[in-house]
């Protein structure tokens, strides 16, 4: 019992055993004449293999880009004919009336305003419980226990978000009425806990919708960040620990360095959903007349639950396109945030 | 602060399996003590029961005692974490962590002891690195990342990292098995230094190197698959390797071992 822990160097010999066989056809060959020839054509049946194989999956691959690629260009041409009939500012203006077809007025301000709001605060709530149970399931609790709660997790990913909506509505949002209303009175000076557009008690704020899509994202940071800092090497585990280090100075010395790029995709990859999530905040947001104030008390459309709202009315192509030029948005604004994520882990892997 | 250590009676198991059978040896302060025997006898074991480094690994126990001058360490009442305070260990492949500074590295167990001044840190740095022959190597870029340095580097750093701790005893675990043979030879040179100051115990599978640098040479041996390993003897290593009691010793040594 030479390496107890089992960090030893075992997977090595396993791989170059796998690579070895892989050539290692059974060579039946007797006859020393066909030898020369058959390996030849083996070898030449094996190269125009690898000519397909190369070949096949190069075109997966970019059957995956040219369908973005596809998604994009079609959003775009879409939206571009009533971007142009637009006559409010499509950046700033907080209008979205669709109802005139001869005087399309829409602009996408508020939903960018209430999308991000709802995102940000779901995520700031939700990656700091995500990394305390990723930390807890990996070096706290016993290993059955940490099965079986990781697994609890995981089922909270299944739930559908129609029942995170309503769950969110009817039994969240009464319950943190207080803790709003506190929020408001005594910080209410501050922007973001300012008196908002909509019905404080009622409860249909993005604080509301933001609370429940930190529910709603937690699985995800979770599962990954949890994966993330399983894959700590040992070796530096036991470095920490020969030099006396507590359960939690291990997490801080090892960890969470180790992790840090990990989280940070993981989160990203939490807000990439918050931000695309429809049903739940079309069921919790309260829709006001009054444009925005970038308070968590507003209440609204993100760009997801505007256009799900609008869905049963696109017959005619100019107002559908003002909502499809707001889905391309969305669409621009999720590509970046996977972009930064991909170039954050990736930097974590060069390093 | 070198501190002679009594093994009584250690029995050491993982789970059901029973690793390492009723060992009972003394190692002395201020010398060089090598493990030695063949793979799976249980001599890494041993060593990480010495800082109870073994229980970090699910199911794993022992029964028996280890003395630190005199005190069990695995007495009620002590933790872990304190043991491994003040009795360091250095391990087989170099494990510095790979996103602190060579000087954040050096200095990490002293954080962890709460030692905070900065002019204090940067002393015992100095002093850790030099102490393992490393400084006049890396002085200049004390602020790069440990992982930029080479392998016989590394393994340095992680002694000096063990040693500004200022720890009783010091365990090498096979801390020469990655390097090569002129890292190698640094390492044994350094061994012979720190003999002044700390007790030392090694675990390694290579004999010449138990020759050169131990005083003491403990033999461990497995008498069949799937049961424990056991001491077959331990004496002056100069004996060991010349005239053993045991038949089975002097045929490991001499390599008639199968």
């Amino acid at each position: 019992m030479d390496s107890p822990s089992g960090h030893s160097n075992d997977p090595v010999p396993a791989a170059e055993r796998g690579r070895g066989g892989v050539g290692l056809v059974d060579e039946p060959a007797p006859n020393p004449d066909d030898q020369g020839k058959n390996t030849a054509r083996r070898r030449s049946a094996r190269r125009r293999g690898d000519v397909v194989f190369a070949r096949l999956s190069a075109a997966a691959g970019l059957t995956l880009v040219v369908a973005i690629g596809l998604i994009g260009l079609f959003l775009l041409i879409k939206a571009i004919p009533s971007l142009a009939a637009d006559h409010a500012n499509f950046f700033t203006s907080t209008q979205f009336d669709t109802n005139d077809p001869k005087n399309l007025r829409f602009g996408i301000r508020d939903l960018l305003v209430v999308t991000v709001l709802s995102s940000a605060f779901a995520l700031l709530l939700a990656v700091p419980v995500a990394i305390g149970i990723a930390i807890y399931l990996t070096r706290y609790a016993p290993r059955r226990l940490s099965r079986l709660f990781g697994g609890l997790i995981d089922l909270l990913a299944a739930v559908p978000s129609i029942v995170f909506g309503l769950w969110g509505i009817l039994v969240l949002a009464p319950a943190i009425t207080p803790v709003a209303v506190w929020l408001n009175r005594y910080l209410g000076w501050f922007p973001l806990f300012a008196t908002g557009n909509v019905s404080l008690t009622g409860g249909g704020t993005i604080f509301t919708a933001g609370v429940v899509l930190a529910v709603m994202i937690l699985p995800i940071i979770t599962a990954v960040t949890r994966e993330v800092y399983r894959q700590t090497p040992v070796a530096h585990i036991e470095a920490a620990q020969a030099l006396g280090a507590t359960q939690w100075e291990v997490v801080r010395m090892t960890v969470l360095p180790f992790g840090r790029s990990g989280t940070v995709a993981a989160a990203m990859l939490g807000l990439g959903r918050a931000l695309g999530e429809t049903v739940a905040v079309l069921i919790i947001l309260r829709s006001s007349a009054k444009p925005s104030h970038f308070s968590l008390f507003d209440g609204g459309y993100t760009f997801a639950s505007k256009i799900a709202s609008a869905a049963a009315e696109f017959s005619a192509a100019l107002p559908t396109g003002a909502y499809i030029a707001a889905g391309f948005v969305l669409f621009v604004l999720t590509f970046l945030v996977n972009a930064v994520a991909r170039a954050i882990a990736n930097r974590g892997v060069a390093r | 602060m070198s501190k002679r250590i009594d093994v009584k009676d250690l029995d050491i198991f993982y789970g059901n399996f029973h690793a390492v059978d009723s060992v009972t040896m003394a190692v002395q302060p201020r010398s060089v003590t090598a493990l030695i025997g063949p793979s799976g006898c249980g001599k890494s074991t041993l060593l990480r029961a010495l800082n109870r480094m073994h229980e970090v690994i699910p199911g794993a126990r022992v029964e028996g005692s280890v003395l630190l001058d005199g005190e069990d360490i695995y007495g009620s009442g002590i933790s872990p974490v304190s043991v491994r305070r003040t009795i360091g260990m250095v391990f087989q492949r170099p494990n510095p962590f790979p996103t602190m500074s060579i000087k954040d590295n050096v200095v990490a167990g002293l954080r962890l002891q709460g030692v905070k001044g900065k002019k204090e840190l940067d002393e015992i740095a100095e002093r850790s690195l030099r102490g393992a022959n490393l400084w006049d190597e890396v002085k200049d870029r004390l602020n790069r990342s440990g992982a930029s340095l080479s392998g016989g580097q590394q393994q340095r750093l992680c002694i000096a990292r063990a040693i500004a701790v200022r720890p009783d005893v010091l365990l090498m675990d096979e801390p020469c098995s990655a390097l090569d043979p002129i890292s190698t030879l640094a390492i044994e040179d350094l061994m012979s230094e720190l003999k002044d100051h700390f007790t030392i115990v090694i675990v390694t599978h290579n004999m010449q190197q138990a020759a050169r640098v131990s005083d003491q040479t403990a033999f461990f041996n497995l008498p069949g698959a799937g049961r424990p390993g056991r001491l077959i003897e331990m004496d002056d290593t100069a004996k060991i390797f010349s005239n053993p009691n045991q038949k089975a010793t002097e045929d490991y040594i001499s390599g008639r071992f199968g």
